[in-house]
């Protein structure tokens, strides 16, 4: 059921969460983006703030009202909490004819996610199924992923790169999180406040909230709807998946390459790239050695390198490995699609290249060339 | 939340188990072959076409296929080519030097499509390593194939591998042997020319034959058209893929080829499956 | 026992061609044999033959200065060795030696030559067949160049 909590109250969700012993991490202002930080209170939060976001351009300004969570996405995804940049997997020794290895416990904490935008639940939901459902699972992902309270906070203020509509992934959270915030601010500012888990329901009734009004209920239901209009027609993704391996040749991959520095920006705020790779270290004397999973992308030189040779030397390989896989083949390995309509890619590309646009280019590249 | 199973209690599979070099043998200029045994614990046991992932201590990790015979549990067998500062320093690893293991990772050969059939292997440089354990496995089985027959081409002679074996092999009256070489030298006397022109005169009956095909992409590239040119169905022909890995458990993106993970779904695929894959350039 | 039209008829280089056209050409070709070590043609001679290996394998040489005598290829039971007897020079371009005992066809290539002139269908016939046969040689040697076993360096 849904309950009403006023603005002014958010400090009982934090309350509430570190008596839980949760850490909490959320939104915060730092040097003139909207990322990740651990809080304390609403107050650190982005209050007033709200983000602009074109083709390689990130602005924060002022919005005229207090709203809390009135941007769209910053640069940090919660990749950062539940798949950290360098994890330690193992020391080890060499002893008597054998290997000691020491095996470090996970680093988790209990930590609330707050303001985990409806993209990211399934952002989340999508490494979900590359850590925990295969063979393998990554035991680092799988302890810290068990450690997490999702608060989830739907989208009033989408930016012009948003397609979360598109992907099927937003603007309204409907399901993988505890708690679901909608922030209405018509009227007494206030949050629409559901549960979405047993952990959620028992935070929830710490919470000095009233139940919510057919009025509030409607209201919550216009803030998406209206984030969801204003995203009409922005990305075309029909059959994008056999589009794009259909077109593995199209010029349209010489084109962009022309512009992509393989900088690799676009692989670090996608909330959903997952590519690492392990560093084996060793002390100056030899004796103790050491293994680190590292974020790795696939726009470095040395990504596809094998003895000898590199299967992938050109920027115009590397660009269209990760735009398919994106796209089209995380589907087939996973049984998912990786993209969630963040815009993230977008607007931290350096060249300012758009994926909407790219996949446009190849759809009317392949019509020119049927018709031709 | 999410339901998530048990996390594993260790790392588990990025965690190399100990085991001891219990031989070494050097097989030509830049080949070993190690035989490792468990210090304590063993991986499962490892199939044909299976690999491993070899630790040299403080140095790194690479994928090696399995090289022995999968029934002699739990030793380990791996062919190694010193190319790289962790294969040089696992090839350097003498008698009682340990090394870390991880797997065993990747499909098998399916050694089961050639019950009743002529089994053909091809093989090119350091891929005839990968396809003796389906050998070994075929020799202990023999009565059940209809043929069995071994192509392996190299690129001189001393970068011949197994030597003595395929000798022994090629004495018996069950297999049939070809070997060639990319270019002779003074004292050879055998073929001098690509493997794939072993193909075209070799004794199989390609309405009944399945080929399992290793080396570098380009031979393989090849000696699936000579097979195909010979008869042979697409579906029959099985390859051994290789790329950049680094997990080897399906984890770490490395190794993906368009919409398949080396290391999860292959590294052993049917040749009608991988060649859409295969005609792509720098896919 | 076989007679050479039929033994010619069957190799995939002349299969196809009519009985007539495979009868002239037994009538230019006889059965030969060489001892290992033999050389069947030297590079640089004038090319008036051409083999077509029934047992045995034939080593094409080339002597390189420093370093001897190499194998560039050997052609085994079944195939083709010679096609310099077809293209201008007419010359061999490497030495062929038996490398164990050798039986073949060996064919008047001269003769042949002169009988091309007048029936241009036999010509066309067998230049599109030795066109495949040096065409298979090209692609194998292409890969041989490729060196693909090397490490990369």
């Amino acid at each position: 059921m849904s309950e009403t909590l006023s603005a002014g109250d958010l400090g009982a969700l934090f309350g509430a969460l570190r008596a839980r012993g949760y850490r909490v991490v959320g939104p915060a202002v730092r040097d003139g983006a909207i990322v990740q930080a651990e809080l304390s209170e609403p107050a650190e939060l982005p209050v007033g703030w709200t983000d602009e976001q074109e083709p390689g351009s990130y602005r924060l300004s002022r919005r005229g009202d207090g709203a809390y969570f009135g941007y769209a996405v910053g640069p940090h995804s919660w990749k950062a909490e539940l798949l950290p940049p360098r994890v330690r997997l193992w020391q080890a020794q060499r002893e008597n004819g054998g290997l000691a290895v020491e095996e470090p416990p996970s680093e988790s904490e209990p930590t609330a996610f707050v303001g985990v935008r409806p993209c990211e639940l399934a952002a989340i939901e999508i490494q979900d199924r590359v850590f925990l459902g295969g063979r393998f699972q990554d035991a680092d992902y799988a302890a810290r992923r068990s450690d997490v309270f999702l608060v989830a906070v739907e989208c009033g203020t989408p930016s012009s790169l948003c397609f979360c509509s598109a992907q099927g992934t937003g603007p309204g959270a409907t399901e993988g999180f505890d708690l679901a915030l909608t922030e209405l601010l018509d009227g007494d500012h206030r949050f629409l406040v559901r549960a979405g888990s047993p952990a959620g329901e028992a935070v929830l009734a710490d919470l000095p909230t009233r139940p919510a009004t057919r009025e509030d209920v409607d209201a919550s239901g216009l803030v998406v709807a209206a984030a969801a209009r204003a995203q009409t027609g922005r990305f075309d993704g029909e059959g994008v998946q056999s589009l794009l391996l259909r077109n593995l040749e199209s010029p349209v991959w010489d084109a962009v390459a022309e512009r992509c520095l393989s900088c690799g920006n676009c692989t670090l705020v996608c909330p959903t790239c997952f590519c690492t790779h392990v560093e084996d270290t060793s002390s100056l004397d030899g004796a103790t050695a050491a293994r680190d999973r590292v974020w790795d992308t696939c726009f470095s030189l040395r990504y596809a390198e094998m003895h000898g040779g590199n299967t992938r030397p050109t920027t115009r390989a590397r660009y269209r490995q990760w735009l398919t896989h994106k796209l089209a083949t995380w589907e087939d390995q996973f049984g998912t699609a990786g993209c969630v309509g963040c815009g993230r890619c977008i607007a931290w590309c350096p060249a300012g290249i758009d994926i909407r646009a790219e996949v446009k280019a190849i759809r009317a590249e392949e019509d020119a060339h049927a018709h031709a | 939340m999410a339901t998530v199973a048990e996390p594993l209690a260790a790392y588990g599979a990025m965690v190399p188990l100990a085991y001891t070099v219990a031989r070494s043998r050097r097989e030509n200029h830049d080949n070993w072959t190690l035989e490792l045994e468990p210090v304590d614990a063993a991986i499962d046991p490892i199939g044909p076409g299976q690999f491993d992932m070899l630790y040299a201590f403080g140095v790194g990790e690479v994928p090696i296929s399995n090289s022995g015979d999968p029934d002699r549990v739990p030793t380990l067998v791996h062919t190694i080519r010193a190319v790289g500062p962790v294969t040089k320093a696992l090839c350097a690893a003498r008698p009682g030097d340990v090394v870390g293991v991880r797997g065993p990772f990747g499909n098998q050969w399916p050694l089961h499509e050639a019950v009743g059939r002529e089994l053909v292997l091809v093989g090119g440089g350091v891929g005839l390593p990968p396809l003796r354990p389906a050998l070994y496995k075929a020799l202990a089985h023999r009565d059940e194939l209809a043929g069995l027959h071994v192509l392996y081409g190299g690129r001189t002679p001393r970068d011949l591998l197994f030597t003595r074996e395929l000798e022994q092999w090629r004495a018996r009256w069950d297999v049939t042997v070809g070997v060639t070489v990319d270019a002779g030298d003074a004292d050879w006397r055998g073929n001098v020319g690509v493997v794939t022109k072993l193909i075209p005169g070799a004794s199989f009956d390609p309405a009944n034959s399945v080929a399992f095909v290793v080396g570098p992409e380009i031979m393989m590239r090849f000696t699936a058209r000579a097979l195909l040119a010979r008869g042979l169905p697409p579906e029959r022909i099985w390859i051994s893929m290789e790329r950049t890995m680094r997990c080897g458990i399906g984890l770490c993106g490395h190794c993906q080829l368009g919409p398949t993970l080396i290391c999860r779904d292959g590294p052993i695929y049917r040749l009608d499956e991988i060649t859409p894959l295969l005609e792509v350039p720098e896919l | 026992m076989r007679t050479l039209d039929t033994l010619i008829g069957e190799n995939p280089v002349f299969q196809g061609l009519a009985a007539a056209q495979l009868e002239f050409l037994a009538g230019c070709g006889q059965n030969v044999a060489f001892d290992a070590g033999d050389r069947l043609f030297r590079e640089g001679d004038s090319a008036d033959t051409f083999f077509l290996v029934r047992h045995g394998l034939v080593a094409l040489d080339a002597y390189v200065p420093n370093r001897g005598q190499m194998t560039v290829e050997t052609v085994g039971a079944g195939e083709i060795v010679g096609w310099s007897w077809l293209v201008s020079p007419f010359r061999w371009h490497f030495t062929g030696r038996a490398v164990e005992p050798v039986r073949a066809i060996q064919f008047d290539g001269a003769c042949i030559r002169e009988k091309l002139e007048a029936d241009p269908k036999l010509g066309y016939e067998l230049l599109t067949r030795f066109s495949q046969v040096i065409v298979e040689r090209l692609q194998s040697t292409r890969l041989q160049l490729m060196d693909v076993y090397g490490n990369g360096r």
